[in-house]
């Protein structure tokens, strides 16, 4: 395994086909092949409007939610941070619930109702950790996270004893995460927003390995502190935002991901992003495929294989590094 | 002088006392001067303060003749490195990786490392004794082996200042010895070297230049025969010495027993 690429794009490749064809109906990889390219196909509209947005949706959401993992794990040197931490998921529950709360039927209106969320908190915790002073803190980030968070989850509590059944229903069922809102539009409003923080990452992964090391021993070694700290904060935070505003919290990809994968390969950003992308998107997208098919026409709320797969597998690391 | 500080004042948030009272010292090209003194008496502040880790409540310190302000981070990596006292591992690397991390100031960010990179590496994990660990991941490593290997992340950075904060304090004495010898040499090469330490002894045989601090003000500064004096020393650490000295003419403190 010491080479990781085509390992990476195996899983990426087996991820997408398993992703196209399993379902409700199944549809071997051929028909799917000729669901593609043949617009007249019988698979398809099942596959072009169905599940390719979705598995797409999945891949950028998975890759994006564990390079934002990543990257927070190093911002604020602890390895238990995820993409939520940062309360974003907060924001964005609180702007989806009151969207659908005041009845917005809009296919775009809750989305973007979430993402302006998310992106209120992001600014929000951003500007309550600078109180203290210049210095971004991240100790106090992450208290600052939780705070937000906190207050946000009361305001959704709130509304929710305030509206009739099917709203609640309607809220609960997006609070559970989930890839159902798989559609061409989404997938552009996670390609639009998502890329430009994944490039800024990547051309900033050196910065990322120094801070790493703590704020003074990056300075000595060249990288500013202070900006690469705001950069990520906000690069992540903006990623996180637009995965949420499109799937909700869906847990365990951000903080599992980047930890198999330093393992297998080490911790050094440059290539770590990249490859905690693949492995990311491949892990949703292979979620998301088993929370389809186990039950159907039942779909399991993707976060909970995420947390099925997920946990044996973080005890299984865990168990391997203390022996 | 590569590196000055003139009248450095640091005061930390809540403490009445200054940790660092108009502090001034300099380092010339080649020039290996010993921070010494007791617990608490500034030699860390002084340290951070001349690499603008510590904020300066007054005073200001040029590198290579530029106020410090002017340096961005990236510049003065070039210029100087820093070991700081302690490091904890978050992710570990191989000591390899670790030792390329001190090309980062000189590259750019989306380029490869190239030949040049490669040679600056091998070169300093040859020079702080490392090249046999270069595949070991870091948190397998001794206490000495890693502060070897931080040094040598440091000489990566081909730096023409070196400070280094207690970098023998959890060596033995060969690996001690290996240090002074090193940092020794690396002077002799031209790079300008500020060493804290505790141990007087050593740093009397070994450095140009001791500066004394006590109380965040220094209270000596000179040739180790001028500062480490027993009318100096007694009271700076508050215990009677005797001031011997060693063949190669280096004074060398000898704590007295009480009633001694």
């Amino acid at each position: 395994m010491r080479n990781r690429w085509p390992w990476l794009l195996a899983l990426t490749l087996v991820s997408l086909v398993l992703g196209l064809a399993l379902g409700a109906t199944r549809i071997p990889p051929s028909a799917i092949w000729l669901g593609l390219r043949d617009a007249s196909a019988d698979a398809a509209p099942v596959v072009r409007q169905l599940r390719l947005p979705r598995v797409l949706l999945g891949f950028l959401v998975g890759g994006g939610l564990a390079v934002s993992g990543a990257v927070l794990q190093a911002l604020v040197r602890n390895p238990l941070a995820d993409p939520f931490v940062l309360g974003i998921s907060g924001g964005a529950t609180l702007g989806a619930v009151a969207a659908i709360s005041a009845g917005l039927t809009n296919p775009w209106g809750v989305p973007f109702a979430a993402f302006a969320g998310a992106v209120l908190t992001l600014v929000l915790v951003y500007r309550l950790s600078l109180v203290a002073g210049r210095r971004l803190d991240s100790g106090v980030l992450l208290l600052a996270g939780v705070v937000v968070s906190s207050f946000a989850m009361a305001l959704v509590t709130a509304i929710l004893m305030l509206v009739d059944a099917t709203r609640v229903q309607n809220s609960f069922r997006w609070m559970l995460g989930g890839l159902w809102a798989g559609s061409w539009t989404t997938v552009g409003m996670v390609a639009a927003y998502g890329s430009v923080p994944l490039i800024v990452l990547m051309v900033r992964a050196r910065d990322l390995d120094l801070l790493a090391l703590g704020e003074e021993q990056a300075r000595h070694l060249g990288a500013d502190p202070e900006r690469v700290k705001r950069l990520a904060y906000l690069a992540t935070g903006f990623l996180t935002a637009v995965a949420v505003a499109t799937s909700g919290a869906i847990g365990f990809v951000g903080l599992l991901v980047p930890h198999a994968v330093r393992r297998l390969w080490g911790p050094l950003h440059r290539a770590l992003l990249p490859s905690v992308f693949l492995a990311g998107g491949g892990f949703l997208v292979l979620a998301d495929a088993i929370a389809r098919s186990i039950a159907p026409p039942v779909e399991l709320p993707v976060g909970v294989v995420t947390a099925l797969v997920g946990v044996p597998f973080f005890a299984l690391l865990l168990k391997r590094r203390l022996a | 002088m590569i590196l000055r500080g003139g009248g450095l004042t640091v005061r930390y948030p809540g403490v009445a006392q200054a940790a660092l009272c108009g502090v001034s010292v300099g380092l010339g090209r080649g020039e290996l001067v010993a921070i010494v003194g007791p617990n608490g008496s500034g030699k860390t502040t002084l340290l951070r303060a001349l690499v603008g880790s510590a904020r300066l409540d007054a005073g200001q310190v040029e590198v290579e003749g530029r106020p410090l302000a002017d340096w961005s981070a990236r510049a003065l990596a070039q210029v100087a490195a820093v070991v700081t006292q302690r490091e904890d591992i978050l992710f570990p690397l191989t000591v390899r990786e670790t030792v390329e991390l001190g090309r980062y100031a000189r590259l750019g960010s989306l380029a490869e490392p190239g030949a040049i990179d490669a040679r600056a590496v091998d070169d300093a994990m040859d020079r702080a004794d490392v090249r046999g660990l270069a595949t070991r991941r870091t948190d397998t490593l001794s206490g000495g082996e890693w502060q070897r290997v931080r040094i040598a992340r440091a000489l990566a950075q081909e730096p023409r200042v070196l400070l280094l904060d207690e970098p023998t304090a959890a060596l033995d004495i060969r690996h001690e010895m290996e240090v002074f010898e090193l940092v020794r040499r690396l002077a002799g090469e031209g790079i300008g070297t500020l060493l804290v330490t505790h141990h007087l002894n050593l740093a009397a045989r070994y450095a140009d230049r001791l500066v004394l601090l006590d109380h965040g003000a220094v209270v000596a500064e000179g040739p180790p025969a001028q500062v480490l004096t027993p009318d100096v020393v007694s009271p700076v650490f508050e215990w009677r010495v005797a001031v011997t000295s060693w063949c190669d003419g280096a004074p060398q403190i000898v704590p007295l027993k009480p009633g001694e």
